[in-house]
């Protein structure tokens, strides 16, 4: 019996921690989100492929690594902390899977082999599926695809795009087809790009499998939840160690803040309510890749909680860095945004909730 | 991650669930019924406590690792097989192995530190159930800051004469016997001058008083030292030893407080009531909000039972670090649980406050009993405040309380 992380793992893990911490700083992230360092962010993106990060979960037959998903879970926590500021959960994770789950052989020798070669790029538009907002629909009719989608994930730049109908039906277009009508949309974390999507009679591939099965939509989302649940826990690791950090040098009435007992019992508050966090997330992850009977309940709960629990500590974390943690110079605000933004993608906390309370059958 | 026990745990693993099936049911002849103990189903067979306390020990299923010599099992130490045994008789809802402070904490303290003479007197009467221990720790004077005690104890004639006050005794009235610390040294640094002195409550000069609680149950008790005397030799450890001694059973206390996975069986009955109890015709699991909160809930308890799951493997794989996973223990599972028995108040509304033997209580009024008995475990064992102290200094490195100048 061994619950935690295995050495192969952390070591990955590391790895790419390493890699933003060197790569990715405060400073380029700033640059970054301001619009002016395309070609960093290329290279950095760049960096990590060669580590691997595209074709985690493909195969090894169709020429990835064929690892599971709590070794995506270890590195989705690694960007988390180090703001990875790269496509993760939807175009590594996310359309991997469903293509798995829900292509036919032939699909998925068409996709996965060109995946893992990063010849190609998936942007994942399911919100509709999850919960329409503005009325917007998707429709797939005789391989054809209208409709709006209006947060996908992971899309700008990706050479395809992958959108569900409301009955789990997946299907990939090529983001160049005619019909396709691109916006950028200005979310608060800018470490990672939204776009909207309008489309009008586009030529579609349907994965097979998903006209007649719901798995490959479920698969693909409560993947998408536990690594974002990863992403925000690490995220909020960094928020955590930052403000511990902080309050041991910061001296006010001529005494570290971090001996004043309300900073302190902030801190310990933060750290007792995220510690369990890590054990739930792996715990989804081993389901997930285990046990699939617990699979869904499990990544609701760890989508939900650590949801619930980052936003606390986004607003802890800030507040300990004072009048600091609310300007732009410290950086504490981009963690905020990124949890913020990982809390309401694939479901806010009730909604998956109430998906959880359905899926025991209440 | 590997969540599987191994195969040489399978057959234990059955023999455990063979022996609740044949038990299945049991009710105690001499136990009152309390509102905890509506969770167990009675099948009419009954059994005396004491009788029941030694099939366990007999099967190893309690004091498994304690030798035989002194009444135990003699088996190995096994962490594990605790667990198979604590989650198969907690499926099977059959009544656990006696606890208590004499058994979880005393009988821990004379293995590690009490003489061979001390052992063999006191450890097998009660494992047994025979010799009942409460604890004499805490002082009007100390509470949070324990160690600032005053209860005092001085050696005349080859006796300790103890004067003085404990209060939050549990289980004095049916003791037999008292662990306590007293003051001995006088002139030592605070933690240096106690002692842990073992006390008949027989003993003239003793005297014991209810302090009734908020939940208005028996529970705990003020005890009153007027030249109590009791031999030279009712010491554990030596003079002045007596923190350290008293330090490695508070250990064991911290741990037994918050079971994850008696808070996720109270979430299944809590699953269970929303399912039955109705507002205006529906039902209390199909109203959105309470539907909210109640996942709300579950996740939580998930993740508190998926961490003590992370803390148990770092006590079998060596090198592991757990050591936050494992200091947020006691508070969280007692704030959690509190949360949870006061949720269930909630939706129940006015009937959520029927206690006792009330018409048209719930459950037999646990849930607001817990409620009030969860918010004396916040406060007992190391306040919230105090464990939010300790992780702050020890698990995350910040500035230690000052020290105001002679303590």
């Amino acid at each position: 019996m061994y619950f935690g992380l295995s050495e192969d793992q952390i070591f990955f893990q590391e790895n790419v921690s390493k890699f933003l911490e060197d790569q990715s700083n405060l400073d380029v992230i700033r640059k970054i989100t301001e619009g002016e360092a395309n070609e960093i962010q290329q290279e950095i993106h760049d960096g990590l492929l060669n580590l691997g990060l595209s074709s985690l979960l493909i195969p090894e037959q169709y020429g990835g690594l064929g690892l599971d998903l709590l070794f995506a879970t270890a590195v989705s926590q690694s960007l988390g902390e180090g703001l990875g500021p790269i496509p993760f959960a939807g175009s590594y994770i996310m359309a991997p899977l469903a293509i798995m789950h829900g292509g036919n052989k032939e699909q998925k020798n068409n996709y996965l082999i060109k995946m893992s070669e990063n010849s190609m790029r998936i942007g994942v538009g399911f919100s509709e599926y999850i919960g329409a907002r503005d009325n917007a629909n998707i429709s797939i009719n005789d391989n054809k695809i209208s409709g709006r989608a209006l947060f996908v994930i992971d899309a700008k730049d990706a050479s395809h795009l992958m959108f569900s109908d409301k009955n789990g039906m997946i299907g990939i277009v090529e983001s160049s087809s005619s019909g396709i009508e691109i916006t950028e949309l200005v979310a608060v974390d800018k470490t990672r790009n939204f776009l909207e999507v309008q489309l009008k009679d586009v030529d579609i591939d349907i994965l097979e499998l998903t006209s007649t099965s719901k798995e490959a939509i479920d698969k693909s989302i409560d993947a998408g939840r536990i690594i974002l649940a990863a992403d925000s826990l690490g995220a909020s690791q960094a928020l955590i160690d930052k403000a511990v950090e902080y309050s041991k040098e910061r001296k006010q009435f001529n005494r570290v803040i971090g001996s004043f007992q309300a900073v302190k019992h902030m801190c310990a508050e933060m750290a007792a309510d995220l510690e369990p966090c890590y054990a739930l997330v792996w715990h989804a992850a081993h389901c997930f890749d285990n046990s699939p009977d617990e699979s869904r309940l499990m990544a609701c709960h760890a989508k939900s909680h650590v949801s619930e629990v980052s936003k606390t500590i986004g607003k802890k974390a800030t507040e300990v860095h004072g009048g600091m943690g609310f300007t732009d110079l410290m950086g504490v605000h981009y963690w905020f945004k990124r949890i913020g933004v990982n809390r309401q993608t694939l479901g806010a906390p009730e909604v998956i909730r109430e998906e959880a309370a359905r899926i025991q059958n209440f | 991650m590997d969540l599987n026990y191994g195969s040489q745990y399978e057959d234990f693993k059955i023999e455990v669930q063979d022996f609740c099936k044949e038990w299945h049911g049991i009710n105690f002849s001499d136990a009152a019924k309390t509102p905890m103990s509506q969770n167990f189903e009675s099948n009419g067979k009954t059994i005396k406590r004491s009788e029941w306390q030694s099939i366990l020990i007999e099967k190893g299923y309690t004091a498994r690792s304690v030798p035989k010599e002194y009444g135990g099992y003699g088996g190995e130490s096994d962490i594990i097989k605790n667990r198979i045994i604590a989650t198969e008789f907690s499926n099977a809802k059959i009544p656990s192995a006696m606890g208590g402070q004499g058994i979880d904490m005393l009988v821990p303290t004379l293995l590690e530190l009490g003489t061979e003479e001390q052992k063999k007197q006191y450890i097998k009467p009660t494992l047994r159930g025979e010799m009942i221990w409460c604890q004499g720790y805490s002082e009007p004077n100390a509470g949070s800051d324990l160690a600032s005690l005053q209860t005092k104890g001085e050696l005349i004639d080859g006796n300790w004469v103890i004067n003085g006050q404990k209060i939050w005794t549990s289980t004095a009235q049916f003791s037999q016997m008292m662990f306590c610390l007293v003051r001995t040294e006088p002139d030592a640094q605070k933690h240096a001058g106690i002692s842990y002195i073992l006390i008949p409550m027989d003993t003239p000069g003793l005297e014991i008083r209810p302090l009734v609680d908020m939940t208005l149950k028996p529970g705990f008790n003020e005890v009153f030292f007027t030249d109590v005397t009791v031999p030279e030799g009712n010491i554990i450890g030596k003079r002045g030893e007596g923190w350290a001694v008293a330090n490695a059973t508070l250990g064991h206390e911290r741990g037994a407080l918050t079971d994850p996975n008696a808070t996720m069986n109270r979430v299944n009955s809590l699953i269970n009531r929303m399912k039955k109890e109705t507002i205006d015709g529906k039902r209390l699991i199909d109203i959105p909000v309470y539907r909210d909160k109640l996942i709300a809930i579950q996740a939580k308890v998930t993740a508190f039972q998926s961490n003590s799951l992370r803390v148990l493997s770092s006590k079998i794989n060596k090198g592991q670090d757990t050591k936050i996973a494992g200091m947020i223990q006691k508070l969280v599972g007692t704030e959690l649980r509190h949360e949870l028995e006061g949720f269930a108040v909630d939706i129940m509304g006015e009937l959520g406050t029927l206690y006792e033997d009330s018409p048209n209580l719930r459950d037999g009024g646990s849930w607001q009993f817990l409620y009030m008995y969860y918010l004396g475990l916040i406060i007992g064992g190391g306040t919230s405040q105090i464990q939010k102290n300790i992780i702050s200094e020890r698990g995350l490195g910040m500035p230690r309380e000052p020290k105001v100048q002679g303590n």
